[in-house]
Parts: C-alpha cells; structure tokens; sequence
C-alpha cells in the first residue's frame, strides 16, 4: 500500500487518539519502525496489520475505526489538503458524489502509483445514488462513508448514508440518500488557497 | 415560429473556436464537427449518425430533457467503439437555428488521449489550457521521479546505517545494543526464549602470544561456528571483548539446550589454523530460559546466566551450566557466584 495511505492511518491515530496509542500499535504490529514515510511504498499485509492491531487497541471493530478514519481525512484541519481536492470535485453534494467517478484518474494524474479504489457513483432514483468500491484494502467502502459523510456536512447536505456489505466480486456497495442538498450553509470553499480560509 | 433549415447555418466559426465540438439537428444527427475531434474519429464515421450512436451520454441528472443529449449541464461521454476515451462535454441549442452545438474536452483523460491521438499544440483551443496542464504534469513527474530515487538513495543509506549501528564489525554478528533490542522486544510480545551467555577460555593468551590478528582470526572462526549452531530467527550477538550472548527463540527444552551448548564448547575447542601454528581456545557457558520466570525481564535473565557462566569456570571450564534458581539465587557467600574471581 502507498505510504500515502498508510501515513494517513498513522495521523488519524495519532491526531485523534494521541502519539502513544500510535506507538503502542506500532509496536504491537512490529513496524521495526516509528513512522510510515508518506513517499515510500510499504507492503499490503502491513496495512493490514496496523488496522488489525489499532482496532483491537481502540476496542473498536475494524469497519467503525475505517468509517472514523474517513471522517477524519476529510474534517481535521491537519489533513486540510485532502478536504480542499475532494471539494474540487464540484460545486454541490451532488457534484461532489459524481465526481468520485473520476477520483481515480484524477489521483492517477497526480500521484500514478497511489492505487486509489475505483468508485462507481450511480443515480437510482431521485435523491438516491449507488457507490460501487472495489479495493485492495478490504472495508475501504466504510472510510468513504466517512469520507461522505464528513463531505456532505462540508457542502451542508443532509444525507442518510447505509453500506449494504460486499458483493461476491469484493465490490463494496453503499446507497446515498441524499434528504435535503442545502441543510446548513456547510463550509466555505475557494478554489484559490490564498483567497479560502475560515470564516 | 420559425425553423431554420440546419444546412443555412455556417458551423465554421464555432468548430474553429471549439476544434473539439460538434454540430447536430435537434433530431441527434451529427451535421459537422471541429478539427481536433476529426483527429479522434474521422469526419466520415461521424456525420451523418445520430450522437448517441457515437457516444454513451451520462449527466448529472439535472439537464434538460426531451433532447438527445441533455443540454446546458455537464456531460460525461465515451465512445462507443475503438479507444473508449472519456469525454466531458456540454451542448446547447443555438437559438433561432434549428441546431445543438456540442463541446468536448478531455478532462482527466488528456494525458492518454495526447498519447492515443498524436495531438500536437495546435490541436487545442488557444484559450484551452491543455498545454499547461500537460506541462505542469511533465514537470512533476520529472520532479517525482528524482524525489523517488532521493527517497530510494536514502531508505538505502538509512538501513545500512542502521544495520551497522548494530553489527559488531569484526565478526558480522551483531552487537550488544541490537541484542537489548531484540530481547526488549521478545520480553515485551511473550515469545519463550532461551538465552546462553558464552565467554571464551584461554582467548587472552592467545591474543598475548600470538598477537591480535590472530585473536581476529579466532573471533571469526567463533563467530561462524556459533551462527552455524543457531538458526535464522535466533540471535548471536558479541557483547563484550570475548563474550557472546545467544538467544534461542521458542526453545526452552533444558536438555536440548544444554546439549547445543556442549556441541558448540566441544567444537570451540578444535584448534584454529593461523599461519604456521594453531590457537587453542575453549568456551564456558551459562544458560537460563524464560521458563524460570513469572515476569522475565532483560537484566534479571542475563544476570541469572552469569550466575551460570561462573559456575561453569568454578567447575572448571569448558563447561555448560544450567541456571537453578536453588543454588545461584542461595544468600550470597554460599554460591560459585562470589567464589569466582
């Protein structure tokens, strides 16, 4: 797995739960070191390991400490970065949720060896969407609830979000329930970084 | 209500201005297209078919509908056939005209498609910004591509630095800090063990009469005979002048374990060729393990094995002793431990 996402799981850790928990998995998943290096490529079974270990140490199952680690990359201003590329992805939730479509190429483009999920986002009905995921990392469906979750506070959206489990493919599927596109005002957004800012 | 027949309306300004668009009749009959796409698929596999004959049409599920194509939101189309290159597009409808006008562009596609098609400069709109895409994205793999041999160069350097900062350099086996290393971690994740503490015999008055290349050769003969009775997930480490510590993981069979350690004295003492003569040396050993313990730790199981260690030289040397927590944790006084120099 690219250190990129490996990196990730070790800031959630260490911003959420604080440095020694972050030690304390390292040590039981027996890293050999303290910090994953964000441009390094590390292998799957690592990756692995370290959310075995963190879920088991947290007292959490796997699938709440993915959906908590979406939530994070999208809402802790240490990991701003992230939350300013995913509302590139368009103007409303809407947008946003179609974007996801395109989320792999996008991430291609940027960084060619960061193997991203391929999304498929689909429109069932009105106001309900499909996202199809299929990952490397088994359960990444549950980090993007999260990630869509904390996205549509972002844009201020009121959505019911439900993982319906894994296909016989692998694929992960989620349905999108989108009540209501303008709920609060959300976040403010600027595609300039110089102009954007809080409030 | 007036309708404009499609074939008065001169589509040359727009294709010029969009080498990436197209022109149909509201019925979805393609009637002309720009440069750039005629690059994508030749004019005459385009005019004359109905749009969504050429291409699969997904939107956003706002545009309008009763059309062919949706109008006035954002398109994603791919062909339907050869290189399924994805699309984003928008079409209006040219008011008064009887006419839609499609435009295309690339999107994330551009890099392939550049590549697909052989597009050159002048196959993009002035006001496009292809061009700076593709630069920027040239410039930074050339940047990623350097920084991922720094990071290469420096992993590298950091995992000989470490691996030398715990190697013992003359004999290649490692050193005390890398055994605290390994023996902190097997205390901390429970895994039973077996730790031997070696002190050669005789070593010192081979480096006086010989000389220290000669104790060099020795050491290395040591060090090979002692990585041959070990296997790979043990450890064997010089900890000290002519000490060594060696640490059997998931092997705490008493019997055994004295058995490996009489064969490595027994093999200690075959004398080691050095120029014109032979050093003679031999091994005394003390062994705990991790059975002893309710709580083992570093220096409570290293202390033991000395303890052992003393007993075998009070026994005469060339010894293996067993650590018994009966005789060596006796008061001090009545044990070999004090009795030793």
């Amino acid at each position: 797995m690219h250190g990129m996402i490996n990196r990730a799981i070790q800031c959630f850790m260490r911003d959420t739960y604080g440095e020694d928990i972050w030690e304390k998995v390292a040590e039981k998943a027996d890293l050999g070191f303290d910090n994953f290096e964000a441009m390094l490529s590390y292998p799957d079974q690592i990756t692995l390991d370290v959310l075995g270990r963190a879920a088991r140490q947290l007292h959490k199952p796997v699938e709440t400490f993915l959906e908590d680690l979406g939530t994070y990359l999208v809402s802790h201003p240490n990991v701003e970065a992230i939350r300013r590329l995913l509302r590139f992805g368009g103007e409303n939730f809407t947008e946003f949720l179609f974007s996801l479509n395109e989320l792999e190429g996008r991430a291609r483009l940027a960084l060619p060896d960061l193997e991203v999920p391929t999304l498929k986002v689909a429109h069932i009905e009105d106001g309900r969407f499909r996202l199809s995921c299929s990952s490397a990392m088994p359960g990444f469906g549950y980090a993007m609830v999260g990630v869509m979750r904390a996205m549509a506070d972002d844009y201020g959206a009121l959505v019911f979000l439900e993982h319906q489990g894994w296909m016989d493919s692998g694929e992960e599927i989620i349905t999108i329930n989108l009540l209501e596109a303008s709920y609060t005002e959300g976040r403010s957004f600027e595609l300039s970084e110089r102009i954007g800012g809080e409030l | 209500m007036t309708v404009v027949t499609p074939v008065t309306f001169d589509a040359a300004p727009f294709l010029s201005f969009m080498p990436m668009s197209l022109v149909y009749a509201e019925s979805g009959v393609i009637l002309s297209i720009g440069p750039t796409l005629a690059k994508l698929r030749p004019a005459k596999e385009l005019i004359g078919k109905h749009v969504a004959e050429v291409f699969t049409v997904r939107d956003n599920g706002r545009g309008q509908g009763n059309c062919p194509i949706p109008l006035d939101t954002k398109l994603y189309l791919k062909f339907r056939t050869g290189v399924n290159t994805r699309l984003k597009g928008m079409a209006a409808s040219i008011p008064g005209t009887g006419v839609n006008i499609l435009n295309l562009s690339f999107g994330i596609s551009i890099v392939d498609a550049v590549a697909d098609y052989r597009l050159t400069a002048g196959d993009f709109a002035h006001t496009d910004l292809a061009i700076e895409l593709l630069y920027l994205v040239e410039a930074k793999s050339a940047v990623m591509e350097e920084t991922k041999q720094l990071n290469a160069r420096l992993q590298g350097a950091k995992v000989a630095a470490e691996e030398q900062a715990f190697t013992d350099t003359l004999t290649g086996l490692k050193n005390r800090r890398a055994m605290d290393h390994v023996l902190a971690r097997m205390l901390r994740t429970q895994v039973p063990f077996a730790l031997m503490h070696l002190d050669l015999d005789y070593f010192k008055s081979v480096n006086d009469t010989l000389g220290h290349a000669a104790g060099d050769t020795v050491l290395q003969e040591v060090a090979r005979i002692l990585l041959e009775e070990t296997r790979n997930d043990d450890l064997v480490a010089r900890v000290g002048g002519d000490e060594f510590i060696l640490i059997y993981t998931r092997f705490t069979d008493k019997m055994r374990l004295l058995h490996t350690a009489e064969r490595i004295i027994s093999r200690l003492e075959v004398p080691v060729p050095y120029q014109e003569t032979f050093c003679r040396i031999a091994g005394s050993v003390g062994i705990t393990t991790t059975d002893y313990y309710k709580k083992p730790t570093a220096d409570g199981m290293i202390h033991d094995a000395d303890l052992a260690l003393y007993s075998s030289k009070y026994e005469g040397r060339a010894q293996a002793t067993l650590f018994d927590p009966e005789v060596h944790h006796e008061p001090p006084g009545d044990t070999g431990a004090s009795a030793f120099p």
